[in-house]
């Protein structure tokens, strides 16, 4: 997903010179086909992702679009208040972009699990939020923040997702995807955790049992008239998001739920359950120890349906 | 106009804005009022005529809680009604207490928070570096503001950058929010940090106008470092007895002897040429 971000964000700037990317002094390998066709348009920051937000901030108020690039947290909470006020305030056109949302980096230990940061950057004003689930939607969010005017923020995994889509032609900030048409149980997921979802659908698929499906690119703005339909027409919503439960893309949906009458579905998140992780384990480990897995979502879809 | 005169008239606002309004940071108002109006009236190309020109200095106040001092230049400048200025603080006003870019010409960005406005600030020279502009952008820091992190941070990537275009200026005033800076997180040997950092050091008196004027100038001699000005200042600078005391952060001049020893004290030494913007409302 990363080199997707990295390939997909080469091209554009080649064409727009007014694109940078201001890198955390990560990106080893991932950012070198960038650096290497265009170093004029690259700048290490360092260690130092307070200045790097602050100084994406000052070149977009000049006219740049700047991409921060960093790892985990480092680009987001590290700096949230430079986001903040430096950018989203100013509506700077600043796209904060994290490699390894949720437990991508999970041996590394609980500093590198991003499992806040949607919560945490959807609460900004003018902030775009947006956390594609597979290699194509990565590519369109690429191209779909570029476009779209202030602040943005992109959570990507990092690689080895699954191709969901075979292409995707009307991608909008902002719109869910329908992935698969099914009954009484609808799966909203955000980001790379759609991986689950899939596994998920395919065993339950294979016991007759086929839900709705659709990805959310975009948690901010969240695509409410997809949230309403289906609250009228389902008996269940499955928010699935590889994030903490307080604040994060259940949460968005829930917001949407609750100031509206007469709906049908009830909510079930799946998510983390409001905990730090202090395992030790690789991301689909760590998924599993946490309940946020293929199996899990499989249960909550099981509990949930009735023929 | 001359430098001193604007000086003037930026404490004489000051001491009005902060006692109407009820208003805290009348010390680094008074502190920082000889730098930005050498700045306005000397240095930086900005006018309400070029505001919008690409070309045109850059000023940034980073420690934005004197901005007070700003909004005061702006207006005798021409950016805005002085009038204005009375709704400092005020309900439905556009003149927050930490200055605000929102609809008010000749500001640049909004601060408030430190260690922010000159990373920001580092970012714009940054651009004229990679544009080959020819702008300056000048970061007004305070001393106190040193303690942030993010601005040695900034003083790192400003000279891996050399960006000889970018002029800090230290509102050196030895005080911070709770006590002297030397006995919070001291700062000395001040100049000698910056220098450790590659830049360009000037150590002067942040009163004295022709030092500023001159430190400005040369500045633009730099061929491939920032430069830093620690503009040694005295808080609460011209009132007796708002100078050097701590109270002076946040007090504002109270109805009475404070309100009305500040008048004495600053019209005892107005420049000549200048009168003062509220007499007649006074009388």
């Amino acid at each position: 997903m990363r080199d997707t971000f990295v390939k997909t964000l080469l091209e554009i700037a080649k064409k727009d010179k007014n694109v940078y990317i201001v890198t955390g002094d990560l990106g080893f390998g991932v950012l070198r086909p960038f650096w290497e066709e265009l170093p004029d348009q690259i700048i290490n920051a360092g260690i130092a992702e307070q200045n790097m937000t602050s100084i994406a901030a000052g070149l977009a108020l000049q006219g740049k679009i700047v991409y921060t690039y960093s790892i985990g947290n480092f680009p987001t909470l590290r700096c949230i208040e430079q986001i903040r006020n430096d950018c989203a305030y100013h509506d700077a056109n600043v796209k904060v972009v994290c490699v390894g949302g949720g437990f991508v980096y999970g041996s590394l230990g609980m500093s590198h699990h991003a499992t806040e940061d949607i919560a945490i950057m959807r609460a900004l004003p003018n902030v775009t939020v947006v956390a594609p689930g597979d290699l194509v939607e990565a590519a369109c969010a690429t191209k779909a923040i570029y476009e779209t005017p202030g602040t943005c923020y992109l959570r990507l995994g990092r690689g080895g997702e699954k191709q969901i889509h075979e292409s995707i032609e009307n991608f909008e900030i902002g719109k869910a995807i329908k992935i698969q048409d099914g009954e009484k149980i609808a799966i909203f997921s955000t980001g790379a955790i759609f991986d689950e979802v899939d596994e998920a659908c395919k065993t339950l698929s294979e016991e007759g049992i086929k839900p709705i499906v659709y990805t959310f690119p975009t948690v901010k703005p969240i695509d409410k008239d997809v949230i309403l339909e289906c609250a009228r027409e389902y008996d269940t919503i499955i928010t699935v998001e590889e994030h903490n439960l307080s604040g994060g893309f259940g949460s968005a949906v829930a917001e949407v739920l609750s100031e509206e009458s007469n709906l049908k579905a009830k909510l079930v998140r799946v998510a983390l359950d409001d905990r730090y992780s202090c395992i030790v384990g690789s991301q689909k480990y760590l998924r599993q120890q946490y309940s946020i897995d293929s199996k899990a979502i499989i249960e909550k879809v099981k509990e949930n349906y009735t023929k | 106009m001359k430098s001193e005169q604007l000086a003037w008239l930026i404490k004489r606002h000051g001491i009005e804005m902060t006692h109407l309004s009820h208003g805290s940071h009348i010390g680094s108002i008074l502190s920082v009022a000889d730098i930005v109006a050498v700045l306005y009236n000397d240095v930086a190309n900005i006018t309400p005529l070029n505001i919008k020109d690409e070309n045109r200095d850059r000023i940034v106040l980073s420690k934005g809680h004197a901005g007070a001092a700003i909004y005061a230049a702006l207006a005798e400048k021409g950016f805005f009604p002085v009038e204005e200025l009375k709704t400092h603080y005020a309900d439905g006003s556009r003149l927050s207490g930490h200055v605000s870019h929102k609809g008010i010409p000749g500001v640049e960005i909004s601060t408030g928070s430190l260690g922010h406005g000159a990373c920001m600030a580092c970012g714009i020279a940054l651009n004229a570096k990679l544009e080959k502009m020819p702008y300056y952008t000048y970061a007004i820091v305070g001393d106190g503001e040193c303690d942030e992190g993010s601005i040695w941070e900034m003083a790192l990537f400003a000279n891996h950058f050399k960006l000889n275009q970018f002029v800090v200026i230290v509102d050196h005033n030895k005080m911070q929010s709770l006590d002297y800076c030397e006995n919070t997180l001291a700062l000395s040997p001040f100049a000698e940090k910056w220098k450790a950092f590659g830049w360009n050091v000037y150590d002067i008196d942040g009163h004295n106008h022709d030092e500023l004027r001159n430190a400005l100038n040369d500045a633009k001699k730099s061929q491939d470092k920032p430069t830093v000005i620690i503009a040694n200042t005295v808080k609460g600078n011209g009132i007796s007895f708002m100078e050097n005391d701590i109270l002076w952060h946040y007090r504002f001049p109270h109805e009475g002897e404070e309100y009305d020893g500040a008048l004495k004290e600053l019209h005892a030494v107005m420049p000549e040429g200048v009168t003062d913007p509220y007499e007649e409302v006074k009388e």
